[in-house]
């Protein structure tokens, strides 16, 4: 067993007596076992993530070469990404891809949810169906659609010859390939939101719906009036949970990697692939630690800015 | 509602959304210069699964993936059941910080501390090693947060019971609450081999040696050494999935009822 590391036992039970019948060395005792139970994912939560957190802040004042000597440049990597057109070309991409990702993965899914919400024959399978995808790794789903989009000889190419677009190389032509990798990544993620939306539909009470129908509401205004405003909450995380993905995600890694490795001419570039890039190819780690920076610095604007905006997701004022 | 329209509009968006699946599986057992072919294929054969299975070494990779995977489950599961009990069960100085810390990891994804992940990792040694793709994988909040959930709504009393015939605290854990949450260590269980079974970024930074190469990375390496050998790569690819998909099957009420429980409740 891993021995306590973490805080020593204080004797707060003087200044603040919680529960008063129990006696000081049962409490003490209590503590003491409950430290015990943290540590092991204490430490490694420390270790694993904590600490590299804290580091890339570190590291990001230093020029770090291979062999792993560290050498004190202040500001330099932060002045470097001014001119470093590779940076703002994967800004460019992530920005891109977050902004058309979102929306459309947040709608398919939805009408998916809403799709498959009562009950009908096969349910199961069609609900199983949607969801498959998100079972298979990025990697696999980045060969599997590799192969459907070989230029001229793939399945996709087949299925569009009769409208005249067989020739389309979707993964070779710059201005295609970003969208492309877009409806893939909501091919991979919908059957997942669809069922968190699933779970917040659940929690819509039947009888609201059926009130407004007895008042005479049709479809459209059940949903826009009764489900809609209801599924607030719902929506807000689906929506923060698909952006940090898409900024941050192992789709905007693993997929593009094995899908395209960020070409052609760079056009899906994404962030994370340009820092992974910068650190294991190039070796600059000082450099990707700066650039992790500012990712967190992205992240942590991203959320406060949709948590002003939609209130944290609240419903109680509509 | 009272039309057949949308149950049927949602098995034919089912079969699309499966076909490019179904379509892999197909195109994997044909031979080789038909693998292109658009259509039903004119013979079947397990050529290209043989090929991989022997000469590539894809045993292999899926045995240093299925060791890196349960362990990672099992060790995980120990560890995250132990701090949610105690989160969800005990009352000690620091409660509410330490929950607060531990939830605020969640915010960090991989991709994000890679870097430093990386150096702290090589640090301690473990670049190259089963322990470089084993332990960093076991330490996620998103665990122990499910968990904690899960005690909070056991009954005190069943605890209380074990206290007055003189049980510890960690036999309370270990004889009471373990017991108690198999259906939760179950769906938790399906979530995390699936996760780490789909693993690619870590093992891919942490890993050089080819013999520690796990399933993921194999079948992406093979991009580039088979690069149009497309019957060797999607044989490959299937066999990479067949787990997956075999433990979704199995475990699929399990992982609903996980995934739901993700954000909502």
């Amino acid at each position: 067993m891993v021995t306590t590391t973490a805080p020593p036992s204080q004797p707060a039970a003087v200044t603040r007596p919680r529960r008063a019948k129990a006696p000081a060395s049962k409490k003490r005792r209590e503590a003491l076992a409950a430290y015990a139970f943290l540590a092991p994912d204490v430490i490694g939560l420390i270790v694993f993530v904590a600490l590299p957190m804290v580091l890339a802040f570190g590291v990001a004042f230093f020029k770090v070469d291979g062999f792993g000597n560290y050498k004190y440049v202040g500001l330099a990597n932060y002045q470097l990404m001014g001119s470093d057109d590779q940076l703002w070309a994967a800004l460019k991409v992530t920005g891109t891809y977050v902004i058309t990702f979102v929306p459309i993965a947040f709608v398919v899914s939805f009408a998916l949810a809403m799709l498959v919400r009562n009950h009908f024959k096969g349910i199961g399978w069609v609900r199983s169906a949607f969801f498959l995808p998100n079972v298979v790794s990025l990697v696999v789903v980045g060969l599997i659609w590799q192969f459907l989009l070989v230029d001229k000889r793939g399945a996709i190419s087949n299925l569009l010859a009769p409208l005249g677009l067989g020739d389309v190389s979707f993964l070779g032509t710059p201005s295609l390939a970003l969208g492309t990798y877009v409806l893939i990544s909501v091919w991979f993620l919908m059957g997942y939101q669809m069922l968190v939306f699933l779970a917040g539909l659940k929690d819509v009470p039947k009888e609201l719906e059926d009130a407004a129908e007895i008042d005479g509401a049709n479809a459209w205004q059940r949903f826009r009036f009764v489900i809609w405003p209801l599924l607030r909450p719902t929506s807000f995380f689906v929506v923060v949970n698909s952006t940090i993905g898409a900024v941050t995600g192992l789709q905007a890694f693993d997929l593009v990697y094995v899908l395209t490795k960020g070409g052609p001419a760079r056009a899906t570039s994404t962030v994370v692939l340009y820092i992974y890039e910068q650190a294991f190819t190039f070796n600059n780690m000082g450099y990707a630690a700066a650039l992790t920076t500012v990712v967190v610095a992205m992240l942590v604007l991203c959320t406060g800015l949709m948590f002003a905006f939609t209130r944290g997701g609240r419903f109680d004022e509509d | 509602m009272r039309t057949k329209f949308f149950p049927i509009l949602a098995h034919v968006l089912a079969i699309i959304a499966v076909a490019p699946l179904l379509w892999i599986l197909i195109s994997a057992l044909k031979p080789a210069e038909d693998v292109f072919s658009f259509g039903w294929p004119s013979s079947w054969t397990l050529d290209n699964l043989q090929y991989v299975l022997l000469k590539v070494p894809l045993p292999r990779f899926l045995l240093n993936s299925a060791i890196v995977s349960v362990i990672v489950t099992v060790v995980a599961l120990f560890f995250h059941s132990m701090a949610a009990y105690a989160l969800a069960r005990l009352r000690f100085p620091g409660r509410g910080i330490i929950f607060s810390g531990i939830m605020s990891t969640l915010l960090v994804s991989l991709p994000v501390i890679l870097v430093p992940l990386f150096l702290v990792a090589k640090q301690l040694g473990l670049l190259d090693s089963y322990a470089g793709l084993i332990v960093p994988s076991i330490f996620h909040a998103f665990g122990i947060f499910l968990l904690r959930q899960y005690y909070l709504n056991i009954p005190r009393e069943l605890e209380e019971a074990a206290d007055l015939d003189g049980c510890g605290y960690w036999r309370r854990y270990w004889s009471v609450i373990l017991p108690l949450s198999r259906p939760v260590l179950a769906s938790l269980s399906v979530l995390f081999f699936l996760a780490n079974w789909n693993a690619f970024l870590w093992p891919l930074t942490i890993t050089r040696n080819p013999d520690l190469r796990v399933i993921q990375l194999g079948i992406s390496g093979m991009q580039g050494q088979y690069a149009s050998a497309w019957n060797l790569i999607l044989a490959a690819a299937v066999i990479a999935a067949i787990p997956t998909v075999v433990v979704f099957v199995a475990g699929q009420k399990r992982l609903v009822d996980a995934m739901k429980t993700t954000g909502l409740k």
